[in-house]
């Protein structure tokens, strides 16, 4: 019961996007095409999950006994960035084919505030490994849908008339908005 | 000599906004924006880091090898996101609390880094330094005037004095979708007034 109050909490109610504003910079650059808002959202699924585990082991047997938690910023940067990389070459390797699917989102990863977002805030909850992990994963999915359903609605604004003055990023923020809206209907529920 | 410099400052605040033109640091800008003063916060919070590190960027800039510059200057923008947390934690604690997140994650503002990269690599330290006074006015500005707007309209109050409006006000302005409503509407008055 727990953490299904964590994957729909982490889901819909706080969803990354959409409440938490996590991640808006490849919520608005890469979100113009259903096709390419999934391989985002699979890529940042799995460095969430990688990123979240290593974060946690990080915080628990280094962090915390020698009483550095200040360092925090630095050191999961740094991780994230060095893991980010570490995945792409492994990947590279081992499964070229899912390399190709996803290889070109993993450089964009590292500036995604939303993976460093969600271990800061994984610390910050306290969560265990178990939970800390359906949680980072639960908030990668919910970045997909939103990114999903985000590209739906962009690739029929592109059908439409749009006024000079709203083209491009204001058009996008407002249909945001709107989703941002339907998504609060979800509030309260956990 | 002055003339150039100051055009230097000058031209973050409108035709280099990084808010409005370059729609940089989207996440600060809609996750912090809930008041005026939250707003201005986390603007100066971002100025403060992004001149130091500017500054600091410059200064080392032929020290560091072309291969390892972005994590070189992920540290040293790390190092002052850190410096940061903690005075604010000892000296403002309302707003500490108030950002959250949001202060640690001033190290992966895209501004910041682009800042780095564009402009600190390649020129020398006072330069760099009004590079980042200039950027970091024009996002403290954005990021005040979204708060100002969202704060007016959804708690009918400006920098927390009551406007006597507050029951009024739809509250949905300092929620989530208010945010992206507030910053939408505002970019396509910037496009349409100032952008020229």
């Amino acid at each position: 019961m727990e953490y299904f109050a964590i994957i729909i909490g982490a889901i819909f109610v706080n969803n990354v996007v959409l409440a938490q504003f996590l991640g808006i910079c490849p919520f608005l650059g890469v979100s113009s095409k259903v096709e390419t808002s999934m391989g985002m959202g699979a890529a940042v699924t799995f460095v969430m999950a990688l990123s979240s585990v290593v974060v946690w082991l990080i915080q628990t047997y280094i962090l915390a006994p020698l009483g550095i938690e200040f360092m925090q910023t630095i050191v999961f940067i740094l991780v994230i960035a060095a893991l980010v990389q570490m995945v792409e070459i492994v990947l590279k390797k081992v499964s070229p084919s899912l390399y190709q699917a996803l290889g070109i989102f993993l450089p964009l990863i590292t500036t995604n505030c939303a993976v460093l977002g969600v271990a800061l805030l994984m610390v910050q909850k306290e969560y265990g490994l178990l939970e800390g992990l359906v949680y980072s994963v639960s908030t990668a999915l919910g970045f997909a849908v939103a990114l999903v359903l985000f590209a739906g609605m962009r690739e029929r604004l592109e059908f439409e008339e749009v006024p000079k003055v709203f083209e491009g990023v204001p058009i996008a923020l407002i249909t945001a908005a709107l989703l941002a809206m339907a998504f609060m209907g979800f509030s309260g529920l956990v | 000599m002055s003339n150039n410099r100051l055009s230097l400052v000058w031209k973050g605040l409108i035709k280099e906004n990084p808010t409005f033109v370059l729609v940089l640091g989207m996440c600060p800008t809609l996750g912090t924006t809930t008041s005026a003063i939250n707003g201005l916060g986390m603007g100066v919070a971002t100025m403060a880091v992004l001149i130091m590190s500017n500054v600091v960027i410059a200064m080392i800039k032929n020290l560091i090898p072309d291969k390892v510059r972005i994590p070189a200057f992920i540290v040293v923008i790390a190092s002052f996101v850190t410096v940061i947390e903690m005075l604010m934690q000892a000296y403002v604690p309302s707003l500490y609390a108030a950002l959250g997140v949001f202060i640690p994650l001033i190290v992966v503002n895209c501004i910041i880094l682009g800042r780095a990269e564009a402009f600190a690599s390649k020129n020398g330290v006072l330069d760099s330094a009004l590079d980042g006074v200039g950027i970091g006015l024009g996002f403290t500005l954005s990021l005040t005037v979204i708060g100002a707007v969202r704060e007016i309209l959804g708690s009918g109050s400006i920098f927390g004095l009551s406007l006597g409006i507050s029951d009024y006000m739809p509250l949905v302005f300092v929620l989530a979708p208010g945010a992206f409503l507030v910053l939408g509407f505002l970019m396509v008055l910037f496009n349409k007034y100032l952008k020229k």
